[in-house]
């Protein structure tokens, strides 16, 4: 890299000299790909033809770096997994950055490493950006902001509103990994096994189930809200009940016990690497076997089941014989947690 | 996960509930007086599995709820005072007061953040020599020490920016204070298992002997409390009040005596405004005269607005189990979490927060 400066200062988001060398120097050659290369305004792209899915997710964590990931992979994933959930096969994504003035380079480096990567396992295209530079204080070290293309392949239609009695739903695999991993970090806990961000594409598994599986009626990718949000949102939509085995739910221990330590409940910490399935029940096993195949989804299980009501309410089966209300998180539990 | 899914096996609360079945015989009410417990019964649907003789009131066992709503009021100037960053557990951010609360007034501008452990307060402090930390402490033995442990390292460490507004309160005399009242039968105590890991088991002794009350010191899982109900069952019907120990794995006879040490060092008994309760003598915890620097009201003042209640909130009664929260007027209806009007459904371990998030549906009535 040929910018000699360490960080990032305000001249780099001027739009004179430095602000092109950045461009050129550091994101044209990390991203490096034909439609970016040509620096013209917009991203010009060859129309797929059928329906097109389009989604934009902006991402604030704090701190930009946590064990398992940092913003700039779940810049990439978090918008593939949006395109993904939603039946398509993501392509292309976009990547807006706000920077605060005095960034290290080095930092923006490695994040920006970090989502060639993710983009590469997506097999995702970054094809058109912009930078901003903001005023020390103006922003906290990085934003960025990512919006994703994606085809939607013919005849997949998934939807929350699908839901029919006696479908199973399936979960990827364990719950609560990303925020534990993120708020771990902020706050300097020093947990002997510290948990792992999740964070990961998940178009591959989605490839895998849909294609393995006709009956899916809707995928979801449970981020800020959990678990439990998720499942609200399909019960409400679907105007039908959901009844979850919590001993059923893969939990991984490092996690729980930060989450009893801390009052969190699993069922409400985000997920970055993780969806949930509804998928008809004579197909569930074979959803099920499809998902442990792959790398994303060998801690899958079905944990519950879709119920005649009453419509929107979403019960836990506790182990011991009762049961509880499963509801959505109310309020912020975890800030900037993506 | 160990130390917990051994809690939670379904065999061993069968044989309990079995248990329970086999001892009940008349119709019993149990309090609990800690807002860990109530999130736990109805967490775990407990209700549900027990036998319907026994009813489980819940007491004035949530820390921020049963703060004086004048307290808060107190608090929140104190946090708009020119200079003063605010430190407090998460939460007290969104209880209100009678006109604001935290939540709203770092909005607002004021600087109050969340730390979880004094500790960090003490950071706060000495990162930032041109304010002043305040470190607002509520609740019970569960977390004073922690208070205590902050004022004794800020004097070692000579931080002069650096104090606590403290409001802590103890439990064992409110307990009694409920049973003075006489406004509702309670024929056992669940006794808080945190709580009791600091001052031990003997504080309860006089309520079982002078009150003929069983207490019996009960663990958060289900196996745990289960087994707690069972022993206080088999007390009520074999006629014994004792104090009792179910979380031996935690709580031993004499409690902790480092941290009692340290409370007894940094604070000295003084009577406390219970929200719903009033004032209960020998129940507050003040600081001493030597750690007077230390002491938000004796370093800064605030003017006080008036103090009023919230409408049609009956968190009072609620706090004095004599009512069940679905009880009240307002609960599910202009009150839920997503707008709560009292802090019993605020606060994650208030009473009614409880109810409604976790079994509006079955709870029984009566």
């Amino acid at each position: 890299m040929k910018i000699k400066e360490d960080a990032v200062l305000l001249a780099h988001g001027s739009g004179g000299k430095l602000m092109h060398d950045l461009i050129r120097e550091l994101f044209i050659e990390k991203f490096a790909n034909p439609v970016l290369a040509k620096e013209d305004d917009s991203a010009v792209l060859e129309v797929v033809g059928g329906r097109l899915a389009f989604t934009t997710d902006t991402y604030v964590v704090k701190p930009l770096f946590f064990p398992g990931g940092d913003i700039g992979r779940l810049a990439v994933c978090g918008t593939v997994n949006d395109l993904a959930t939603s039946g398509a096969t993501p392509k292309y994504l976009s990547c807006g950055f706000v920077i605060e003035e005095g960034l290290s380079l080095e930092v923006l480096e490695r994040v920006l490493d970090s989502m060639v990567e993710a983009a590469a396992e997506a097999w995702v295209t970054i094809v058109t950006g912009d930078t901003k530079v903001v005023e020390k204080g103006g922003a906290d070290g990085l934003f960025i902001n990512t919006a994703g293309i994606g085809a939607v392949p013919e005849g997949v239609v998934l939807s929350g509103a699908n839901l029919k009695v006696g479908d199973k739903i399936i979960l990827s695999g364990t719950l609560g990994d990303h925020g534990i991993a993120v708020i771990s970090k902020r706050e300097g806990f020093e947990f002997s096994s510290p948990a792992m961000s999740d964070a990961a594409p998940l178009n591959g598994l989605v490839a895998d189930l849909l294609s393995a599986a006709k009956s899916v009626r809707a995928l979801r990718d449970p981020t800020r809200g959990g678990l439990a949000s998720t499942l609200n949102e399909f019960a409400t939509a679907s105007k039908v009940g959901i009844e979850i085995d919590e001993a059923a739910v893969p939990i991984k221990p490092e996690v729980m016990a930060a989450c009893e330590m801390l009052g969190y409940d699993p069922f409400h910490v985000a997920n970055e690497g993780k969806l949930i399935a509804v998928v008809g029940a004579e197909e569930a096993p074979v959803a099920l076997e499809t998902m442990r195949r792959h790398l994303y989804g060998q801690d899958a299980a079905i944990i519950g089941k879709v119920t005649a009501g009453p419509p929107g309410r979403v019960i836990l089966k506790t182990p011991i014989g009762s049961t509880r209300i499963l509801d959505m998180l109310v309020g912020e539990q975890l800030p900037r947690i993506c | 996960m160990k130390l917990v899914s051994e809690f939670r096996d379904p065999n061993l609360a069968k044989y309990l509930i079995d248990r329970l079945k086999a001892t009940s015989s008349r119709a019993i009410s149990l309090m609990e007086v800690c807002g860990t417990h109530t999130v736990a019964i109805s967490r775990n649907g407990m209700r549900q599995v027990i036998p319907e003789t026994i009813k489980l009131l819940s007491g004035p066992g949530c820390p921020v709820c049963v703060t004086a709503n004048s307290d808060i009021d107190y608090a929140i100037e104190l946090a708009k005072t020119d200079g003063v960053t605010m430190t407090t557990f998460g939460d007290m951010m969104k209880v209100p007061g009678s006109y604001s609360s935290f939540t709203k007034e770092k909005a607002a501008g004021a600087d109050i953040r969340v730390v979880y452990s004094t500790i960090d307060a003490l950071k706060i402090a000495e990162e930032n020599p041109d304010r002043e930390i305040v470190f607002f402490g509520v609740g019970f033995e569960t977390t004073s020490p922690t208070v205590a442990l902050s004022v004794v390292e800020a004097k070692k460490r000579g931080l002069k920016n650096y104090s606590v507004y403290a409001r802590h309160k103890v439990v064992p005399p409110a307990m009694a204070a409920l049973l003075s009242l006489g406004e509702v039968k309670i024929d056992g105590f669940i006794c808080p298992g945190h709580v009791s890991a600091v001052i031990g088991s003997a504080p309860y002794e006089f309520i079982a002997e002078d009150y003929g009350i069983p207490c019996v010191i009960v663990g958060f899982e289900p196996i745990d409390i289960l087994q707690g109900i069972l022993m206080l069952v088999e007390q009520v019907e074999s006629g014994r009040s004792e104090v009792e120990i179910q979380y031996k794995r935690t709580v031993r006879p004499e409690g902790n005596p480092a941290a009692v040490k340290l409370l007894n060092e940094v604070f000295k008994v003084t009577d406390a405004d219970w929200r719903g309760i009033g004032v209960i003598p020998a129940t507050g915890m003040a600081l001493k005269p030597e750690f007077a620097g230390f002491d938000a009201e004796k370093r800064f003042s605030v003017e006080l607005p008036p103090t009023r209640e919230p409408k049609g909130c009956a968190c009072g009664e609620i706090l004095r189990g004599v009512k069940l929260p679905y009880e009240c007027k307002i609960f599910g209806k202009s009150c839920t979490p997503e707008h709560p009007v009292g802090p019993c459904m605020v606060s994650t371990e208030g009473a009614c927060a409880a109810y409604y998030r976790y079994d509006r549906t079955s709870v029984k009535v009566g």
